[in-house]
């Protein structure tokens, strides 16, 4: 278990960062908690000349209330989300999530824009960046831009960052009339996700106006269930409401299948999976 | 001063908890190059090509070994320790396992290449240059369809992939006729299936030959370095024994996986000779999944039949067992006689006959793992009684009752003897019972079961079980095909000082033997636990060893120490006698120290010790000295026996398995250190509860190991588990000095059946009666039962 060889270099700011990765090209990947990159290299599935840790650059580190949104930098740590009071009082299943991935050393270690960098498919973040309808900012040295959740994952390990960019950020909505749950059926071996998900609701009284589910770990692809959504919007959160969304969830999409759990298996607890976190917040 | 009892800290855990013990990997030689082995990504395959060139030229590379080079050498391949025979009276087949594959490979992580370097990360660079050209044959991984006519051959002359067919007890003709008139028949067809063992430390040889000296020295990860040195030496390199060393420095954990002479300990010790230089090898944890001896893994059916009042009439089991592709050390033995001659339990079952059938596979070997072939006994025998008394609506409890053998001590009652060759040593089985039950509360568990009402089924399994241990009288073994004797020696060398030196043939990786055999040695001795030191694992300091594994080494090892143990108090007592002026049957030996029976004349160990090293005043027919070897050979293997008892809750909607409780009575027989045999009796329950909830590996139709890594292969955790409730009843042995009978393996051996016999019950309650799931019961499997399950 030892990687090919490579050049470790440490960046001291973002620009820093952007400039060894502009020199270095293809050649050079970024290294932040290093809990996917790391073990990647060592069973030598992926081969880097160059590894740029941002590990310590302060502006990555940081989580702002900007008001009517949370902006999280790219490099905290799973636990500091853990740890936010504001996280927990405003986008509460932001730490629900956290506080569920891996065991407290990848919580200590990993962080959550090498996580939606990597973009496994049973990570956590991905579906929680869907649901809470975030922001993610890019930057290439001289510019930025800020792609919506609904865009940046692409599929299986791809995302919406090019050569020569990092993630910077991330922007969290935290509407004040949003109800959040985020539980997880956990792959026994890794813990990774059979089926996550990532419930937000905005209410208007008792009644659901704008709904946003996503899921972790059931397609190759984090996704928006519109028709969970559907049955939940202009309805409030009764036995019935709460049965028809369960019953909608994982239609229409190609759901994964491994020794764990089985396509039609995986399907089903997405539905249940789906009532359980809806009645959690009834 | 009193020792044996206590649960005294165990002493070799200060370097252990501090980061200071020393591994196999932390062994460092000047000149040390690294090894490591190119592996077959294919279960079965030709090599057509294999073109090291690349690899040759690589930087910082040593040299490249081929099974060219390994034929041309003449290397004999590891030979198997253990001989069953056909039904027939013929030999088994016993295909040679070369250390390095020269035509076919035959498992995923067959070796075809080592490559030395001069450090690790060099080595690893080359492996991707070994250009292998592979012609892919076809594999076959299921025993049962291993035998099926037209099936892939994993050995051009074994038939069918057939090694051995054997059977053990009763004719099977009587068995048949007595099921055919019982009033009940429960029948499981079952998958005992395949576990990878996953000790902490991976294994790991270090290779070094001397050229100054002719000499080689191993550090290997092995559970019985002595056996390792003898099979290497007489069997595959062909080196004269007493030119070579082996030592197992501290090991990480071996749950049978190190009992093995394995190819990578002959591969550096021969390579280190051809570059005069030492070698290091350590796996990689997927080479762990990929190499390591592999355990279970067995397709059995068996019925067991009853009369109208629920007596056991009859047993048969037919069972094809998996060996690998290639036969370990011990491979032969566990699925024959670690496993047919424990099908009678605790029952009083008046016919039993065991059929098993070994088979061949393109699958990595398959070994002794934590119980060796009486897990997957208890798993028939109490999978079927609970699953019996579900059928012929009996308590479970009662049932067993019915049918246990009755109490007897092997003393002043004789044994029991089985059906299945074995003669119990002693036992009282209503007694386990009875205290597991009150722990349980088994009359408010069945009314909070009936009225459970959450979404959830309650459930409850038992698990009474027996095994053998204490492995193993001698000549029993050799007449059942042991190549080897399983006797156990021991060197008490008393200091001058009256400080004292063990050199047991045990070797200790988790078990804790520096504190528990010191225990033994002060207790008796009557000296401070601090006066005495436990040395093992080496082949240069210790006389000889056979090892640690069957629950054996306090059982055998500890006896032994106790026979030298004796003859230093037999030689001492001379010493004293002439110094005291007093007959040596006038002498009494209590707390350290010789006393004329009566008086309060008396000599101390100390001042023996000294005498016997200065013998200026000295007896005149006595040589010098205090130092003593044994070698014991058990008279009967030592029969352990328990309750256990699970409690789950099953989530009706995912299926999911909690495990609530877990109450396990032992009865290991004497305790010497109460804490380490609770210890081993949790981390045995949380392997046999690891192997009905989550473990088990996943092979693809091509022979690929499909969950290799952490990722993929659920090792239970700490927090998948309740705290265990743990308690014992105490029913000595009869026939060793210490009335032991064996700890290691017993939690093991145990605890499987109780979780799934647990998991059937809370859905019978919930109206799915469902006969068996196979195991691991992940969710899905659970799930599917229930949606499955007959509901009326």
């Amino acid at each position: 278990m030892i990687p090919s060889s490579f050049t470790y270099k440490k960046a001291s700011s973002v620009s820093d960062a952007l400039a060894m990765l502009k020199e270095h090209g293809d050649e050079a990947t970024l290294l932040a908690g290093g809990h996917s990159l790391i073990p990647a290299l060592k069973l030598r599935l992926n081969e880097y000349g160059y590894l740029i840790d941002i590990s310590k650059v302060k502006e990555l580190k940081s989580i702002e209330d900007k008001g009517d949104h949370i902006e999280i930098g790219a490099g905290v740590t799973h636990d500091e989300i853990v740890q936010s009071e504001l996280l927990q009082s405003k986008v509460p299943f932001f730490s629900e999530a956290a506080d569920l991935i891996g065991d407290v050393q990848v919580r200590n270690m990993g962080t959550i824009g090498g996580s939606i960098a990597h973009a496994d498919p049973a990570a956590d973040w991905p579906a929680l960046l869907l649901a809470a309808d975030a922001t993610i900012h890019i930057h290439n040295g001289s510019s930025s831009r800020a792609v919506a959740a609904g865009d940046f994952f692409h599929g299986l390990f791809h995302t919406a960052v090019e050569e020569g960019e990092m993630i910077t950020s991330i922007s969290v909505p935290a509407p004040s009339n949003a109800k959040t749950k985020y539980i997880k059926f956990m792959q026994p071996a890794s813990r990774f996700a059979i089926v996550g998900c990532a419930v937000c609701l905005e209410m208007s009284g008792s009644t659901i106006s704008k709904a946003r589910v996503a899921y972790a770990g059931v397609s190759a692809k984090p996704f928006r269930d519109g028709a969970v959504e559907a049955a939940l919007e202009g309805k409030s959160l009764d036995a019935a409401t709460i049965e028809a969304a369960g019953a909608a969830a994982a239609e229409g999409v190609s759901v994964m299948s491994d020794h764990f759990a089985s396509e039609g298996y995986r399907k089903q607890m997405a539905k249940v999976y789906t009532k359980r976190a809806l009645k959690a917040l009834a | 001063m009193s020792y044996i009892g206590k649960s005294v800290k165990r002493v070799e855990d200060k370097r252990f908890i501090t980061g200071k013990g020393n591994y196999t990997d932390d062994i460092k030689i000047p000149g040390m190059t690294q090894g490591i082995f190119v592996r077959s990504p294919y279960a079965h395959a030709r090599i057509k090509s294999i073109d090291i060139s690349a690899a040759e030229a690589s930087p910082g590379v040593v040299k490249v070994f081929t099974g060219e080079d390994i034929a041309a050498s003449g290397i004999n391949g590891v030979p198997c320790g253990w001989q069953v025979n056909f039904k027939n009276g013929d030999t088994m087949k016993e295909p040679p396992h070369p250390i390095l594959v020269k035509d076919k490979v035959l498992h995923m992580g067959d070796g075809v290449a080592f490559i030395i370097a001069e450090d690790y990360a060099s080595a690893k660079d080359a492996v991707e240059k070994v250009i292998v050209d592979y012609e892919n044959l076809g594999a076959v991984t299921d025993p049962q369809e291993a035998v099926k006519d037209g099936a892939p051959l994993v050995h051009d002359d074994a038939p069918n992939n057939i090694c051995f067919d054997w059977e053990l007890g009763d004719p099977k003709d009587d068995v048949a006729a007595a099921l055919k008139s019982s009033h009940h028949i429960t029948t499981l067809d079952m998958i005992n299936q395949r576990m990878v063992p996953n000790a902490i430390e991976p294994r790991s040889a270090v290779g070094h030959y001397e050229e100054s000296h002719d000499k080689f020295t191993l550090y290997t990860t092995s559970q019985n370095p002595h056996l390792t040195r003898l099979l290497m030496c007489a069997f595959v390199l062909g080196l004269p024994e007493h030119k070579v060393r082996v030592v197992a420095p501290d090991v990480g954990g071996g749950f049978g996986s190190k009992i093995f002479h394995y190819a990578e300990e002959a591969m550096v010790i021969w390579a280190s000779r051809e570059i005069n230089r030492p070698i290091k090898w350590t796996a990689e944890r997927s080479e762990s999944f990929l190499t390591d001896a592999h355990g279970r893994d067995h397709r059995t059916s068996v019925q067991m039949g009853f009369d109208k009042d629920g007596k056991i009439t009859a047993l048969q089991s037919t069972t094809f067992a998996n060996l690998g592709a290639y036969l370990s050390t011990f491979a032969p033995a566990v699925p024959t006689y670690l496993h047919g001659t424990l099908m009678q339990g605790l029952y009083t079952t008046p016919l039993v006959n065991v059929d098993v059938t070994g088979v061949f596979t393109h699958t990595n070997a398959v070994d002794a793992y934590r119980g060796a072939g009486r897990p997957e006994a208890t798993y028939q025998l109490e999978r079927l009684l609970d699953l019996a008394a579900l059928e012929m609506d009996m308590d479970p409890i009662e049932l067993r009752r019915l049918n246990f053998i009755p109490k007897f001590n092997g003393t002043t009652e004789p044994g029991y003897q089985t059906r299945v060759a074995l003669q119990y040593d002693s036992g009282d089985y209503h007694g386990v019972v009875d205290k597991a039950l009150k722990m349980v509360g088994y009359e408010e568990f069945r009314k909070e079961q009936a009225a459970l009402d959450n979404g959830k089924l309650l459930g409850i399994g038992f698990s009474t079980y027996i095994e053998a241990c204490g492995i193993a009288p001698s000549a029993v073994v050799g007449a059942l095909g042991a190549r080897a004797g399983l006797f156990e020696s021991a060197q008490v060398r008393v200091q001058p000082t009256g400080k004292v030196s063990v050199y047991s043939g045990s070797h200790s990786h988790g078990q804790g033997h520096e504190t528990t055999f010191a225990q033994v040695v002060a207790d008796r001795l009557g000296i401070p636990l601090e006066d005495v030191e436990i040395v093992h694992g080496d082949s240069e300091a210790v006389a000889f060893g056979m090892g640690t594994y069957g629950s054996r080494s306090l059982a055998v090892g500890g006896s032994a120490i106790v026979k030298s143990i004796d003859k230093v108090i037999e030689k001492g007592a001379k010493i004293a006698a002439h110094k005291l002026e007093s007959r040596v049957e006038d002498l009494e030996y209590a707390e350290g120290k010789w006393t004329v029976k009566g008086t309060d004349k008396s000599i101390s160990f100390g001042d023996v010790s000294l005498t016997a090293y200065v013998p200026h005043d000295y007896p005149a027919d006595l040589e010098p000295g205090l130092d003593f070897s044994s070698f014991y050979d058990p008279a009967n293997f030592t029969y352990p026996f328990g309750c256990h008892v699970a409690i789950v809750e099953v989530d009706k909607e995912t299926g999911q398995v909690k495990l609530k409780r877990f109450i396990a009575v032992d009865d290991v027989g004497n305790i010497i250190n109460p804490m380490i045999v609770d210890g081993q009796i949790h981390g045995g329950l949380a392997q046999g509860i690891g192997q009905a909830l989550f473990e088990g590996t996943v092979y693809s139709d091509s022979g690929t190991l499909m969950n290799a890594s952490y990722m993929d292969y659920a090792m239970p955790r700490a927090d998948d588990f309740p705290s265990f409730e743990v308690d014992r009843t105490v029913t000595p042995c009869p026939h060793n000095p210490l009335g032991v009978k064996g700890a290691g393996e017993a939690g093991c051996i145990g605890s499987t059946p109780a979780v799934v016999n647990a998991v059937i019950d809370a859905l019978w309650k919930g109206g799915h009666k469902v006969k068996d799931i196979e195991m691991p019961l992940i969710s899905e499997r659970v799930w599917n039962a229930m949606q499955n399950g007959s509901s009326n």
